[in-house]
């Protein structure tokens, strides 16, 4: 499975949605498939993506939320994960693709290579619904169920370690931001 | 002597009264009695973290969504968020309170505090946060709304230190 055909799997049930993505290969990806205002693009402060999404969720508990996260991100900030549990929007969709490598620096392993599973990770920590996933059937059949639930849900994706040819995507970052806060006050 | 409940209710009321509706925490000692009063207030939204640099986080995206919140934290919780700092509120011109519990400075008893304690003013200088502090009751309300003011023209960060004197009435 690759993370590409995830995205594009899913890029029609984002319309609605605020969008937090990682950085790197998972944000090129996801803008090279078209962006759209109500996509965040963290550029950088690996591992706060699910904050931000969770900071977002709380805010606006009447729109959906998706995280787009990945091993090496989520590993920073795994302690995130008890807050989200602690706190499960039923808004709040986390995504995480989990190529067990840091692709976007040339594929050094990550700890999910030798086995760390963050699926139970996140049933550990008391989110509601955590579930791996490793066809593309199943993928996209799991990220719309969570998406369209009304409980907090995480769906850890295992993809392939597909490199990507370019970061560039043409958006300057505050361009982004100002516009990802815009489409938030509709 | 606890620190003080009743200014930690002054200090609630100055959020309360600037429209803060969301705090991110973790939890410490100088600060439990305003995490008591904050979570006994329905108005108010406090997210307990694991880490403080989730606290920047959240308050980041509850700014993007249009929320009014506050990061409250220790001073080493906020060294350990620099980079959320740094790499998430100011490269992407977000504003945030961050209110600071000013340990091993002016009135500090505990000695593992005191080395962290020295380097609060210098760090926050060091890396642009305008700051303040917050010493006399009476200034509470006024010094949390000037510094959302503050940080919500300027796009950026801004520290109130909520010191010893302010957060303990009597000398510990």
């Amino acid at each position: 499975m690759k993370r590409r055909e995830c995205l594009a799997a899913i890029h029609t049930d984002l319309t609605d949605c605020a969008v937090v993505t990682i950085m790197g290969a998972v944000a090129a990806e996801l803008h090279s498939l078209g962006h759209r205002p109500n996509f965040f693009y963290l550029q950088h402060a690996m591992g706060l993506a699910p904050s931000i999404g969770l900071g977002i969720a709380l805010s606006q508990p009447q729109r959906k939320v998706v995280v787009l996260d990945g091993d090496g991100s989520l590993l920073m900030n795994l302690g995130g994960l008890t807050t989200l549990g602690r706190q499960a929007p039923g808004n709040l969709t986390h995504i995480v693709f989990d190529n067990a490598s840091f692709v976007s620096i040339g594929g050094h392993p990550t700890p999910t290579s030798r086995g760390v599973d963050l699926a139970a990770v996140a049933v550990a920590t008391g989110i509601p619904r955590a579930q791996a996933v490793t066809t593309l059937d199943e993928f996209a059949t799991a990220a719309r169920a969570a998406i369209a639930s009304d409980e907090l849900t995480c769906v850890v994706a295992k993809v392939e370690a597909d490199v990507v040819t370019s970061f560039a995507m043409g958006l300057h970052l505050l361009e982004n931001r100002f516009e990802f806060a815009r489409s938030l006050q509709r | 002597m606890p620190p003080s409940p009743a200014r930690a209710k002054i200090l609630h009321d100055a959020l309360s009264g600037a429209d803060v509706d969301l705090v991110a925490t973790l939890p410490e000692t100088w600060l439990v009695p305003l995490l008591r009063a904050l979570e006994a207030d329905p108005g108010m939204r406090v997210v307990e973290v694991a880490k403080e640099d989730e606290a920047v986080g959240i308050a980041m995206g509850a700014h993007l969504a249009g929320a009014r919140a506050a990061a409250l934290m220790q001073n080493h919780g906020l060294f350990a968020s620099l980079n959320a700092v740094l790499s998430g509120t100011m490269l992407y011109r977000v504003p945030l309170l961050l209110l600071i519990s000013d340990r091993g400075h002016f009135g500090e008893r505990d000695p593992w505090q005191t080395e962290g304690g020295r380097h609060t003013r210098p760090v926050l200088d060091a890396v642009g946060i305008v700051h303040d502090d917050l010493v006399h009751p009476d200034d509470a309300a006024r010094k949390v709304a000037d510094a959302l003011t503050l940080a919500e023209a300027s796009l950026s960060p801004v520290a109130l230190l909520l010191t010893h004197r302010f957060l303990w009435e009597a000398p510990a």
